[in-house]
């Protein structure tokens, strides 16, 4: 189990340099909102997700209701259902009850990643690592962004936006590339998600991956059912 | 509105989302199509939130779409996460010097 647990360090590195980059300007939003700088990382801290929190924190600067912030955070975070639905099928048998109530807190969408890509089931050791190294990259990015202001140049922090995304990449193309079923439904999810922004600008952007996610998994699950082809 | 009370809020609802499915659905799905789309997911998921997000994810979009032509070549390679990520950054930061 502890070769489980340092595997999920090592896995969960990337993710958490990435979110030191995006909390750290998550961190400089929630304060220029109006929040203090604990206030900012406590909700780092209780919530580890980016969409979310921004949402969150634009509702709290505008008044808005308590209502407004529960249907908001299960609209954008509506897709971590069907990531934990997905996760909840490959459960190491030794994945008990309370276990499985702690490592629901960190499932985000980069974990969620690189958990969907282990080849071998779940194990809790596992998801411990990964999530431990990413929620204290993720705390600590907001509390540096929130409390000391800008420590990087402008030319790197932008630059370190796209490391989020090259993981994505590195995850969804080598699998893609072996089995036509994910090609479909990668290259279908993505033509949706252009559609959607040229035609739909004013869906959001968390609509807009529950739907292009529903009906690109879906027709691929109709045209490449699992079993009828390579993998 | 009081700061504990949002912020009990915005947690609980996010933390029942990832919870509920995780942790209390047990039985192993039977019908082909769910288990196919539920495979199918996340990558769909990532391909969505990935394109076209990226293309401005660096900055401009010349730094942006060089960043993500490179994550994607060195992806076909099956190089490490790391690898793919720290490349795509280090290009998109070159790259933003001339444009």
């Amino acid at each position: 189990m502890r070769g489980h647990f340092w595997k999920g360090l090592l896995h969960g590195i990337p993710i958490a340099l990435g979110y030191l980059s995006v909390s750290f300007g998550f961190g400089i939003l929630a304060v220029r909102s109006g929040l203090a700088a604990w206030q900012a990382t406590l909700i780092s801290a209780a919530c580890v997700t980016s969409a979310g929190q921004v949402a969150g924190v634009e509702i709290l600067a505008a008044g808005g209701g308590l209502a407004e912030l529960a249907l908001v955070q299960l609209t954008v975070n509506l897709r971590y259902a069907l990531m934990s639905l997905s996760l909840s099928q490959k459960r190491a048998e030794s994945f008990t009850l309370p276990k499985r109530l702690l490592a629901s807190f960190g499932i985000t969408d980069e974990i969620f990643a690189v958990c969907a890509a282990e080849p071998v089931p779940l194990t809790f050791s596992y998801m411990a690592g990964v999530i431990l190294i990413s929620a204290a990259g993720w705390i600590v990015g907001t509390a540096l962004g929130a409390g000391a202001g800008e420590i990087l140049p402008e030319r790197i922090s932008a630059a370190l936006g796209i490391m989020l995304y090259g993981m994505f990449i590195a995850i969804v193309v080598p699998t893609a590339k072996r089995r036509r079923g994910v090609l479909f439904a990668a290259l279908a999810a993505a033509s949706l998600s252009v559609l959607a922004r040229i035609f739909i600008p004013s869906l959001s952007a968390g609509f807009s991956v529950i739907l292009c996610t529903l009906i690109a998994a879906s027709a691929a699950a109709l045209l490449f059912p699992k079993g009828g082809e390579d993998a | 509105m009081n700061f504990f009370l949002a912020l009990t809020v915005m947690a609980g609802v996010t933390y029942l989302i990832r919870m509920l499915p995780f942790a209390f659905f047990r039985k192993k799905i039977e019908s082909r199509f769910i288990r196919s789309f539920l495979d199918y997911v996340p990558y769909a998921v990532l391909a969505a939130m990935t394109i076209p997000a990226v293309f401005s994810s660096a900055g401009g979009i010349v730094p942006s779409a060089v960043g993500a032509a490179l994550a994607l070549l060195l992806a076909w390679f099956d190089l490490p996460l790391i690898v793919v990520a720290t490349a795509a950054a280090l290009a998109a930061y070159l790259t933003g010097f001339f444009f």
